[in-house]
């Protein structure tokens, strides 16, 4: 059924015909449409889940960590100050390998306090051991809620998802959305079935303390299951194209005009949007240029990567987060999976709201096509 | 008849439940308060419990990996949000609809529950989930080495409110978390102590049955902590009883009755003397703390049978 609605009810009906079973929330803006609409369908009765209204983020995401232990399916919703409170759980979620998703309206951290997008609120917890895909329309939005369920409960990954939304510029767009009929999406996600939960018949430790003697080997398995998720998502996204007819690139990385692209800009989320535009134009003008939208942040793309920058003389990448002392992180992420010919360049960009307008984005087209290109600030 | 056979043979005569949920061969230190709470604890919980502990002593001391002492599920998250933890138990036991089949626990210290989880069990209790919050009250952050918490008494030694020349020991009294938490309104509220077994037991069942939130107290001596011979635990728990430091009492539907009055307290110096974390105490300090002492005791004889705290629900 196609419907005009807000990509924040986008998130809602995903985790809806996902069959969430308890949601722990807590308000923050931009994030809270979502919250608001769960709410809504559970007092309503079309969202059969527990409803928690927790006193802090820190305790949405621990009530999400008991719900999944118990073996329920659990989903939370958040944005940057709410994400800095649940940071101390952020890896903890990931270490007990609990299937968590949570949708994250990106907004930019405090002070000054500002509510509007940018990336530095989940960027800065990309170490801690959630997949984190960034979608990029309301659509997106939803079919990756779904996506993410079924590619946390993968017995090879069993790991915690994030699913980020550009606040604002994403979560309050309205745009035609096609939203799936509950069967099929039954079909492509069965009923949450753990193998290891808090089981009366069955008594197990979690969350124990490991010496030195075993805590490497815990992480050696988490990062092993990461690397592992990157065929798992790849599937998920193919699968999922069989199924309702719509894909997102590889599920990793889109290539957007990319085929004998010498000139590119990869970025993540709505930014995406703005670029295929400009690629649009200068292509009509004859340059041969080209976007890669990073999907997955977490785990890396690598050889996806390394493949899709092969070819390339130049690569502008759009960071909207600064690790404030070094440079944005993607840049750095980038320039140690692309060959060592290629020249990158970094723009920081769209921090606390500011538009990545295409104005900006032809500057960057602009930049990297001269001889000794430098990054900067999108001021 | 050996000891241990006389031990199993009292336990059945109390009805006990002689299973051991929270087994020996953990690590806690010989005489330590909190690991004897949890083990007679777990026999009130039986084996249809969940357990969500806190990070602190008995934590650690109970999961080290591979090994663990529980006999029933258990999961650690963190040291602030056992109660959240909890609550997200709850609510997916309900929707698998096997809520009333089990025993659900959250089990902190006083660090836990009196100061960085307050907010945490604060939200829970006034959610009304169905669980039951044991804070283990070691007066003290004992796993990171007797450090203060909200729970430390008027004028105690710690490491963090050292007996120093200018200030001797932590200069505020301890906070009333049992009568903060009754004033959340929920149905069962108690104080229990390892001195008393069975008093412990009968308001463990108790706090088990409430169909909401239910909160008991544990008087954990810590030897460690509190530099006590770890011989003394028990004799510890007996002492603060009966000089009113601990008094042990149950709040149900909102009226406080005492589970043992104490009409002739014996003088604090007795309770005081066996710990090394009072001894650097004047005559006049402890004149100073037993005023404390008085006047909650005296606060609670006041309120005492009387309805105060269910006008809040
Ligand atoms: C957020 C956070 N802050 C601090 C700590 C360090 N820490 C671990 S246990 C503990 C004290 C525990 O005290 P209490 O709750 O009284 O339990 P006890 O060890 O006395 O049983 C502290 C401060 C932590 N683990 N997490
Ligand atoms: S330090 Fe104290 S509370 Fe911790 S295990 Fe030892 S005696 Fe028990
Ligand atoms: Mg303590």
């Amino acid at each position: 059924m196609k419907k005009i609605e807000e990509s924040s009810i986008a998130v809602a009906i995903g985790a809806k015909l996902a069959r969430v079973q308890v949601c722990p929330m807590y308000p923050i803006t931009p994030s809270t449409h979502i919250q608001e609409q769960i709410a809504e369908f559970i007092n309503n009765g079309e969202l059969e889940a527990e409803l928690i209204n927790v006193e802090s983020e820190h305790s949405a995401l621990s009530a999400c960590i008991g719900a999944a232990a118990a073996g329920s399916r659990a989903f939370t919703a958040t944005s940057s100050q709410g994400f800095a409170l649940m940071f101390e759980v952020l890896p903890i979620t990931s270490g007990l390998r609990l299937p968590i998703v949570m949708a994250v309206a990106n907004r930019s951290l405090s002070a000054p306090i500002n509510i509007w997008n940018d990336h530095s609120d989940a960027v800065s917890a990309r170490d801690q051991g959630w997949i984190q895909l960034y979608v990029e329309s309301g659509q997106e939005a939803l079919d990756a809620t779904i996506q993410a369920f079924k590619i946390a409960e993968d017995k090879k990954v069993q790991l915690p998802v994030m699913v980020n939304l550009d606040g604002f510029s994403l979560t309050h767009v309205f745009e035609e959305i096609d939203i799936p009929e509950e069967k099929q999406v039954d079909s492509f996600l069965p009923a949450y079935k753990p193998e290891h939960f808090l089981d009366i018949k069955n008594p197990k430790t979690f969350g124990p303390i490991a010496f030195p003697d075993s805590f490497m080997e815990f992480k050696k398995m988490q990062q092993e299951a990461m690397l592992e998720s990157l065929e798992i998502i790849k599937k998920t996204n193919s699968d999922f194209a069989k199924k309702f007819g719509r894909s997102y690139g590889n599920g990793l990385i889109e290539l957007y005009r990319m085929n004998d692209a010498k000139f590119a800009v990869i970025a993540m989320g709505t930014a995406c949007g703005t670029a295929r535009v400009v690629v649009d134009e200068l292509r009509a003008k004859g340059k041969k240029v080209g976007l890669i939208k990073l999907r997955c942040l977490r785990p890396m793309p690598v050889k996806d990567l390394q493949n899709a920058t092969k070819n390339l003389k130049a690569l502008a990448v759009i960071d909207r987060h600064v690790s404030l002392g070094f440079e944005g992180p993607l840049f750095s992420d980038l320039k140690s999976i692309a060959k060592e010919n290629l020249k990158i360049i970094d723009f920081i960009a769209g921090l606390g709201g500011r538009d990545v307008s295409m104005k900006h984005i032809h500057r960057v087209f602009e930049e990297i096509q001269k001889a000794k290109p430098k990054g900067s600030w999108l001021l | 008849m050996t000891e241990e056979k006389k031990l199993q043979n009292s336990e059945k005569i109390a009805g006990l439940n002689s299973e051991e949920l929270f087994s020996s061969g953990h690590r806690a230190c010989a005489g330590c308060g909190e690991a004897l709470t949890l083990r007679h604890i777990m026999k009130a919980a039986g084996r249809n419990a969940i357990v969500v502990a806190a990070t602190g002593c008995m934590e650690v001391v109970s999961t080290p990996f591979p090994q663990t002492a529980w006999g029933v599920p258990f999961i650690h998250v963190a040291f602030e949000n056992i109660a959240a933890v909890a609550s997200g138990i709850d609510s997916a036991l309900k929707m698998q609809k096997k809520r009333q089949e089990i025993n659900l626990l959250a089990i902190g210290g006083d660090g836990s529950s009196f100061d960085i989880g307050f907010g945490s069990l604060s939200g829970a209790l006034e959610r009304g989930h169905k669980f039951t919050y044991v804070c283990t009250d070691t007066e003290v952050y004992s796993n990171t080495g007797a450090q203060r918490s909200g729970a430390t008494p008027f004028l105690a030694n710690t490491t963090t409110s050292p007996a120093g020349k200018k200030i001797h020991g932590k200069i505020e009294p301890k906070k009333p978390l049992p009568l903060i938490v009754a004033s959340h309104g929920i149905k069962y509220v108690a104080t229990v102590s390892i001195a008393n077994f069975f008093d412990l037991q009968n308001k463990m069942h108790k706090a088990l049955a409430i169909d909401g939130p239910s909160f008991v107290i544990a008087y954990c001596p810590c030897p460690i902590g509190w530099q006590h011979d770890n011989s003394q635990t028990i004799n510890l728990a007996r002492l603060a009883v009966q000089t009113r430091v601990f008094p042990l009492y149950e709040i149900e539907n909102g009226v406080l009755t005492f589970s043992q009055k104490i009409d002739e307290p014996k003088p604090l110096k007795d309770y005081f003397q066996l710990q090394g974390r009072f001894k650097h105490l004047s005559e006049e300090e402890i004149v100073q703390a037993q005023a404390y002492v008085n006047a909650r005791y005296e606060f609670l004889l006041g309120i005492e049978g009387k309805k105060s705290f269910d006008v809040l629900y």
